[in-house]
């Protein structure tokens, strides 16, 4: 067997076991959508019909009307960008901060940063609680958006690997040349952390647009619900509603899909830990 | 702070980059004597002109650090010491949540099923994980599509996958059983079997494990293609490749993973509790460690007991962590510089 004929039997090898696997990965997704379009009977059939028949598209907008769809979406995607834009903007200038600039602290407080990781968040979950029922928070959104504006540890984390492999030589050009530490930091070296920048962004509005727990805490009156929330209410209600929940959680899911498959390749490079590419 | 001694020591952390330059240059100047004080003023005042700039840049973290982390810390604890609820002020009490705790039939249940879903979810995860991940790492065309299909069990809302999952393990018309009796296999009730709930947990958890093979796929592509073209050049096999150069030169990566995997495994919460709704049944043995501190805190309001909870939680990870920092030194392998 020659050398090409070796790597395209290789290659398609590689394939068949991707397809293999991936199918596995496939079925929620699949099931998901298929369900969806299902009229509640054909739902829970064996053996399985994934093909819907008839295509019951009306469950999208039946969903729509058996709960406030679009003030949950408004009130999800409220949450998802203001706590995505604090973090976009806090965690890269602290980073950057624990980086390049010289502090007295500046280690330990790093250190600290690593070890503020490990907390899991539920021991601090009920002061921080209390922390915003004094201050009138709770039943309001502002609880699962502020702390972002104040930086997260495991982004400033990661982006401080990022710029720590981005070379020194820039700013000291860019310093001579009378430039302000904040203006380096806007205009040369925040365009060049692009790519954590972007997987920072990609993490939040994940964790944000699916989160459960934190609305499930802070948002008691029903008008401000987000969607992860509204789901339940297909379950809680009048009987179960699998076909209209589904239907949700497959709007809820698409949008997610398209950002991760087109920013996957830049979202991947953005996350480093040595920084010796 | 509450950190494992070691922590700070070098590389044992996830390779904290670049050197850690400490006292001398970090501490304000040295101070002279007594005569020159003015000087050292002056000084003092240039150099915090100097560090002006860090320490603004770093003011937001600085400010969420204490408020959002510290405080809420420091507070707890004192809140696990009295019977705190929102309704009512609580008073002292001492260690008597503790003492409580360690009677209290169910909160043992919580720690048996967490650690049972800890023991068999992190390292099939890490296995899994780091298996997915290579594979993902194949220079074949169309691997955004595969990326992508691997990693929607994370985007699907978690609601939904217990859903999914109630249906595909449901003993009567489920998938999974369904396919069992073709082969002859009658299959458990699954999640509703007292023994099979917990394994049914950690089939689904492993579905979800999209964001760690994110990571490992990060650090894979942190591995030099060099090593692979000395390796290839000296006739290296697969097996070799992988494990002398890729698992090696992985590990502070799934250093990192396994760190944050006993992390999450410890806060299991959002797919046991919607897959209940919140009773952790059969029989408790879904009843997971953060499930029952949150009943306590939210449902029944007994907030100082959930918060000794919390604190228990809390010695209980950093005690695993300062493990497996202190055997890091012995598996995990970094780059050098």
């Amino acid at each position: 067997m020659d050398a090409t004929r070796k790597k395209k039997v290789s290659r398609f090898s590689a394939h068949i076991v991707l397809i293999i696997a991936s199918f596995f990965f496939m079925i929620p997704f699949i099931w998901m959508v298929s369900t969806s379009l299902k009229p509640l009977t054909q739902v829970f059939t064996f053996p399985p019909e994934w093909i819907p028949k008839p295509v019951k598209w009306s469950n999208y907008i039946d969903a729509m009307n058996y709960i406030p769809f679009f003030t949950y979406l408004k009130n999800t995607i409220i949450i998802t960008v203001l706590s995505t834009v604090g973090a976009v903007l806090s965690c890269p200038i602290v980073a950057y901060s624990f980086a390049k600039l010289t502090w007295p602290g500046r280690n330990i407080l790093f250190i600290i940063t690593i070890g503020v990781m490990m907390i899991p968040g539920q021991v601090t979950m009920i002061p921080l609680f209390l922390l915003f029922e004094k201050l009138g928070m709770v039943g309001t959104p502002y609880p699962l958006i502020l702390p972002a504006f104040f930086g997260i540890p495991f982004y400033i984390f990661l982006l401080r690997q990022f710029f720590m492999g981005l070379p020194d030589s820039l700013r000291e050009a860019a310093k001579i040349d009378g430039a302000s530490e904040f203006r380096i930091y806007w205009q040369i070296m925040l365009p060049l952390a692009k790519p954590a920048v972007l997987a920072v962004g990609l993490f939040q509005f994940m964790a944000s647009w699916t989160d459960f727990i934190g609305p499930l805490l802070y948002l008691t009156d029903s008008v401000q619900y987000t969607l992860s929330l509204g789901l339940q209410q297909f379950q809680s209600q009048k009987g179960s509603e699998w076909g209209l929940m589904m239907a949700v959680s497959t709007m809820m899911t698409i949008p997610v899909v398209i950002l991760f498959f087109f920013l996957q390749k830049t979202f991947i490079k953005g996350i480093t830990f040595s920084g010796i590419k | 702070m509450l950190l494992p001694e070691n922590q700070s020591s070098g590389g044992a952390v996830i390779k904290v980059k670049g050197n850690m330059p400490l006292a001398e240059n970090m501490n304000s100047p040295k101070t002279e004597p007594n005569n020159q004080i003015n000087i050292t003023a002056k000084k003092r005042l240039a150099n915090w002109g100097k560090y002006k700039t860090g320490f603004l840049f770093a003011s937001p973290w600085i400010i969420g650090l204490l408020v959002f982390y510290a405080i809420p810390l420091v507070s707890s604890i004192y809140f696990s010491f009295t019977t705190y609820s929102i309704l009512q002020p609580g008073e002292f009490i001492g260690l008597q949540n503790y003492k409580e705790l360690m009677n209290d039939e169910l909160f043992w249940k919580s720690v048996y099923n967490t650690v049972y879903f800890a023991v068999f979810y992190v390292p099939l995860g890490i296995i899994f994980g780091v298996a997915l991940a290579m594979m993902l790492n194949m220079k074949v065309k169309g691997m955004a599509v595969y990326r992508t299909i691997f990693f929607l069990p994370t985007l699907v809302p978690h609601v939904a996958l217990a859903v999914l999952w109630m249906w595909l393990l449901n003993p009567g018309f489920g998938l999974v059983n369904g396919i069992l009796s073709t082969i002859g296999i009658e299959g458990p009730s699954w999640l509703g079997s007292e023994t099979w709930s917990k394994p049914s947990l950690i089939l689904m958890s492993l579905w979800g494990i999209g964001q760690a093979v994110v990571i490992y796929l990060a650090g894979l592509g942190d591995i030099p293609e060099d090593y692979y073209d000395a390796a290839n050049v000296d006739g290296a096999n697969w097996f070799q490749k992988t494990f002398h150069i890729t698992l090696p030169l992985l590990t502070p990566v799934i250093f990192f993973n396994l760190v944050m995997g006993i992390i999450g495994a410890f806060q299991q919460f959002t797919l046991p509790y919607t897959l209940t709704q919140g009773k952790g049944t059969p029989a408790n043995s879904l009843t997971f460690y953060v499930m029952y501190l949150y009943d306590n805190g939210f449902k029944f309001f007994k907030m100082g007991y959930a918060s000794a909870m919390a604190w228990v939680l809390f010695l209980i990870v950093m005690a695993l962590t300062a493990f497996v920092f202190i055997t890091s030194k012995r598996w995990v392998h970094y780059q050098g510089k």
